[in-house]
């Protein structure tokens, strides 16, 4: 018989102004298998836990019932009290009274009524808890970083230096991401590739370290500590052994035409290339949408030129499978295609362009050799025209992002500040909503973009611009000035919104990761957990968890690091004893469970059974790998005849509390 | 293919080219307009406000006359068009509208949104098809510029009218390449001729058409197109001379059925 | 007055409160030299019960309809969709019509498309 112990707590006025503890404990106590009963301020302090304990020597407890916070914030605090009691932590049962009760509630009866109806059917079920022990399974000690821009490349040199092998998977032809393309950074304008490039070699040159670029994820099995995943070397019909870099292909080729992604489309580079200078690694590439030798059979010019054998028309793509204690996604962002936004003119006009296509145009490196110039008639242009939240702070519908995109205020008075420093005879106007400028010496920056160096700042959106007679029409709003604002300029520049990169929707079905509806990696908890993600062994880094700056990323990058050096580090993790079990007596064989369990847990076996009149039957049933189960309990609701069941929550525990409740 | 068809007042008097020519040139083209019988005025325009019902009925009756008939009703009219395609929204969507204008018409079936209503260009674009119109031109108005207009209603709100993308929409240049003519894409575009206000405020009206021609002529264009018969009469009378025809003329002269420079 | 604007939110089914003063309508209104109060401002007023002032302004008879501040709002405010609402808690008293019948016939020119006057009546009267 047991004996089961119910502590309700107050959380301070959190449950006590809404739900009456005294009345829930004492209701409580008089619950079958219930010896003792009783209620304190805050069950999570030292003293309350010691109240626990104490009760639980004292009155022989069995069974703990606490009535309290989201076992998401305490379920783990509580069952390590009782073990220190000596009684099995899967003998624990948490009633949330607070997030599903009090906090929802106003009316004090009707919260008290609920607390004990939840707290009934959390006795109910601990009546037929039985004491489980968790597993162990070994960690591999090696961590793979999805995306190699900034997030990456950082989370991937801290962890190396922990002396702990780490792979970047990166999908394009070299590491580095949108820092690459950046020109400078605020708030203290240094030239990005200054301070990029060098973090670049590091990662390269790192023992610890391998860089798969070019390639791409494309699936993932296993578990925390214990992750098997399949990598696609995209074929770039260059043997990346052989290639030196020298990049006589990329100078020889006949293709010319190719719309420069690096450079965002602004000029062109050749079917063969290496994306920029300093990429790494320094490899050609060939583009296969463009190669003419690939598209006809005909050509072969960068083979002739290769002096190192190099090109290899027949390559094609390779899978590496490799394992992984831990997985970091770095996946990124990119702004928004605003072909939906054309009152701005992006799609009629060459000189409408995006804030990091301006980037491209004001950087020594691109098309225009970092002098600002018109992309319709290479002309100085005199007046700019920022406008701000293209796209972001929408309500609703497929058309803009409903949240801030956070750099876009601070990148902004950048580009104003040197474009207004470099060529001193422009007029620079920044439309705004609202400047937003949180963030070390960010402010400051901003008020100097106005202050010395004459950036109209206006309040107010854009609402049309005509491209005519080779200006730009801009009908704008002052709201501040009360007036409606038309401005012949030369140039317009869109602060698009940023969104997740689209690979990472994939990414996250195959990771089990949670996402939010805009496609941003949601965190294990958004103020106590905000680099992990749900899904145990899965990590964030940048971007990829919600728009950020480089100083952001940077700090999130470490702090993800510093996680997966926490799980490497572990030779073996403690294995969650709630998983699926298989009662063989009862199982039929008909696999239903294996095809709906999402971790490869359950297999097949054929079983002798002892039939009637000493005879022996061979039976198919199921078995459960408990290190690979993660207690999900699809194959519960799958099983037609009832033999699978979940450690912990079982079916009857189930049916128990729903009667309880029902009560 | 047969469509019930709903040509408005408009087009029974003032903008009798933009009807005549639009059935000829469906005709030629083996699709029947047929007019949807004993049809009202659609209202002229959208009854913004939610609560007014009986603005809407007209519109509903041609709707529900057009499901009974079990075909797509077909709109040439901006207006209509505008009109009658949110209110058969309204009656999709809104129950209040729905239950209230039902309540009023006393219909021997309810009417619940069941037509479709196309733009007489949709039928073009989608049923007929761009490619195989071009097919059937006998005469390509090659090498004339001509700038669509495309002014409001059949643009907004994008969310109901579900037409063409709101702010770069390419249907009627579509169709100027399809009858072989040279389309100039310019901003002013989807900006408003000065609509009904030329009543009351005709400077006014005049200034909006003048920021569409100019607009219009720095690009290139030589002459514009329009589906509605109020931007026609904006552009021509509030207008610098700037030539402006219907989109259903330029296609009938196109197919040979309509004589010389439209 | 608060009721008035209760009925304004009413018909108009738009919410005035989401409104993030970004001026987007303002900065797109084709009418905006013809109007005293801008749509940014229109929607702000309704929202501080300013609704006589609105009801008074000339403005309301400019408004084109031509749904451009509704496509291009970011936040799905509607400022057309309050014009017509004041428009027409103006034009539903008494003796109110801002058109009358007999005001149409000097308006007659020979070019004039029936649906400018349809329409124009259906804008301007009860």
């Amino acid at each position: 018989m047991q004996r089961i112990g119910v502590f309700v707590c107050w959380c301070g006025s959190n449950i006590a102004a809404t739900v009456d503890v005294e009345a829930v404990a004492e209701a409580l106590s008089h619950e079958a298998g219930v010896v003792f009963s009783t209620n304190y301020q805050y069950m999570c302090s030292q003293a309350g836990q010691e109240l626990i304990q104490n009760a639980i020597h004292e009155h022989k407890l069995t069974g703990v019932v606490i009535c309290s916070c989201s076992p998401r914030m305490h379920e783990n605090t509580f069952r390590k009290t009782c073990e220190r009691a000596g009684i099995n932590p899967y003998m624990v049962e948490i009633a949330n009274i607070r997030e599903q009760c009090s906090w929802i509630h106003k009316d004090k009866a009707v919260g008290t009524e609920k607390a004990i109806i939840l707290g009934r059917a959390a006795i109910a079920k601990v009546l037929l808890n039985a004491p489980l022990t968790a597993g162990t399974s070994p960690v591999v000690k090696r961590a793979l970083v999805i995306g190699g821009g900034i997030a990456g490349i950082q989370t991937a040199l801290d962890i190396a230096d922990a002396g702990f092998p780490v792979d970047i998977v990166e999908k394009e032809p070299t590491i580095g991401g949108k820092m690459t393309q950046i020109d400078k950074t605020f708030p203290t304008l240094d030239c990005a590739a200054c301070i990029l490039t060098p973090k670049m070699v590091d990662a390269a040159q790192n023992e610890n370290i391998k860089i798969y670029s070019y390639s791409q994820v494309e699936a993932v099995k296993g578990f925390v500590g214990n992750f098997t995943v399949t990598i696609r070397r995209k074929a770039r019909y260059v043997d990346e052994e052989k290639c030196t870099g020298c990049g006589l292909c990329t100078e020889k080729c006949p293709q010319k035409k190719v719309p420069n992604a690096f450079n965002l489309g602004l000029d062109t580079r050749r079917a063969i290339y290496i994306p920029f200078a300093q990429a790494v690694p320094k490899i050609a590439t060939i583009d296969a949408d463009y190669c003419t030798m690939l598209k006809t059979g005909k050509c072969g010019v960068c083979s002739k030129v290769c002096t190192a054998g190099a090109i290899d028309y027949k390559q094609q793509d390779s899978f590496v499978e490799e394992q992984y204690g831990a997985i970091v996604v770095a996946t990124g962002y990119n702004p928004i295609k605003l072909d939906r936004f054309d009152e701005f003119a992006y799609s009629q006009s060459p000189d409408v362009v995006t804030s990091l296509e301006l980037e491209r145009l004001m950087n020594a490196a691109g098309p225009t050799g970092g002098t600002l110039l018109r992309p319709s008639d290479k002309t100085h242009p005199h007046t700019l025209v920022f406008v701000q939240c293209v796209g972001s702070r929408c309500d609703g519908g497929e058309k803009g992002k409903p949240y801030c995109s956070k750099i876009c205020c601070m990148y902004t008075a950048k580009h104003a500040m040197l474009i207004r420093e470099k060529y001193p005879d422009t007029e620079v106007y920044v439309f705004y909503i609202d400047v937003r400028t949180p963030g070390k010496n960010f402010d400051e920056f901003y008020r100097r973009a106005v202050e010395e160096y004459g950036v109209h700042y206006i309040k107010g959106m854009v609402g049309k611009v005509t491209p005519q007679n080779g200006k730009l029409y801009v009908q704008a709003a002052d709201l501040l000035g009360g007036q409606q604002l038309k401005i012949e300029a030369d140039m317009v520049v869109l602060a698009a919104a940023i969104e997740p990169d689209k690979s990472a929707r994939p990414l996250a079905t195959m990771l089990t990761a949670s996402m939010d509806t805009n496609d941003f990696f949601t965190e294990a908890h958004p103020k106590l957990r905000p680099v992990e993600s749900p899904t145990a062994g899965i990590f964030l880094s940048g971007a990829c968890q919600g728009p950020k700056d480089i100083p952001e990323t940077v700090a999130q990058a470490g702090a993800a690091a510093s996680k997966v050096i926490g799980l490497l580090v572990k030779d073996h993790l403690t294995c969650n004893p709630c998983v699926a079990e298989s009662n063989e007596l009862m199982c039929n064989g008909c696999s239903a469970c294996e095809k709906v369990c999402p971790y490869g847990a359950i297999s097949y076996i054929d079983k002798e059974f002892r039939g009637p009149n000493r005879t022996t039957l061979l039976r198919r049933v199921a078995q459960v790998n408990p290190a690979v189960c993660q207690g999900c309990g699809a194959c519960t609701v799958a099983c037609p005849s009832g033999a699978m069941d979940l450690k912990g929550f079982s079916n009857a525990q189930i049916m128990a509390e729903v009667d309880a409740i029902c009560k | 293919m047969t469509y019930s068809y709903f040509p408005g007042c408009t087009l029974k008097t003032k903008a009798k080219d933009l009807d005549r020519w639009g059935r000829a040139a469906m005709e030629a083209l083996g699709v029947t307009l047929e007019e949807l019988p004993e049809w009202q005025c659609c209202g002229a325009v959208y009854p913004i406000a939610r609560d007014e019902i009986a603005l809407r009925l007209s519109s509903v009756r041609a709707l529900a006359a057009a499901r009974d008939l079990g075909r797509p009703l077909v709109t040439l009219c901006s207006a209509c068009h505008h009109v009658i395609k949110r209110v058969n929204g309204d009656m999709q969507h809104d129950e209040t509208i729905r239950g209230r204008a039902n309540t009023y018409l006393q219909l021997e079936t309810p009417y619940a949104g069941e037509a479709q209503v196309l733009h007489y260009l949709e039928v073009l674009r989608d049923a007929v098809g761009f490619e195989q119109l071009k097919a059937q031109v006998v005469k390509p108005l090659t090498g004339r510029k001509i700038g669509a207009y495309y002014g409001c209603l059949l643009l907004r709100p994008s969310s109901e009218l579900a037409f063409d993308d709101p702010e770069n929409p390419t249907i009627i240049e579509d169709f100027l390449r399809a009858i072989g003519a040279e389309p100039v894409i310019y901003a002013q575009r989807n900006e408003c001729c000065g609509g009904y206000v030329t009543l009351e405020n005709r400077d006014f009206a005049r200034k909006r058409v003048a920021a569409i021609e100019d607009n219009a002529r720095a690009l290139g264009a030589e002459a514009l197109v329009t589906a509605c018969p109020l931007c026609m009469y904006n552009l021509k009378e509030n207008g610098g001379g700037l030539p402006v025809y219907y989109f259903t003329e330029l296609l009938a002269e196109a197919l040979g059925l309509k004589e010389g420079e439209a | 007055m608060r009721d008035a604007v209760e009925t304004i939110r009413r018909i108009s089914g738009v919410n005035p409160l989401k409104c993030m003063k970004c001026g987007k309508c303002t900065a797109t209104c084709p009418a905006y030299d013809e109007m005293e109060y801008h749509p940014h401002q229109f929607v702000d007023m309704v929202v501080n019960d300013r609704l006589e002032e609105l009801m008074a302004s000339k403005g309301i008879y400019h408004c084109l309809s031509c749904f451009a501040c509704i496509e291009r709002c970011p936040r799905n405010v509607k400022p057309g969709a309050l014009v017509e609402a004041v428009r027409l808690a103006v034009i539903r008293q008494q003796d109110q019509n801002h058109l009358k019948p007999q005001d149409i016939p000097a308006l007659l020119e020979e070019a004039l498309p029936q649906q400018a006057i349809t329409s124009a009546l259906r804008k301007y009267r009860r």
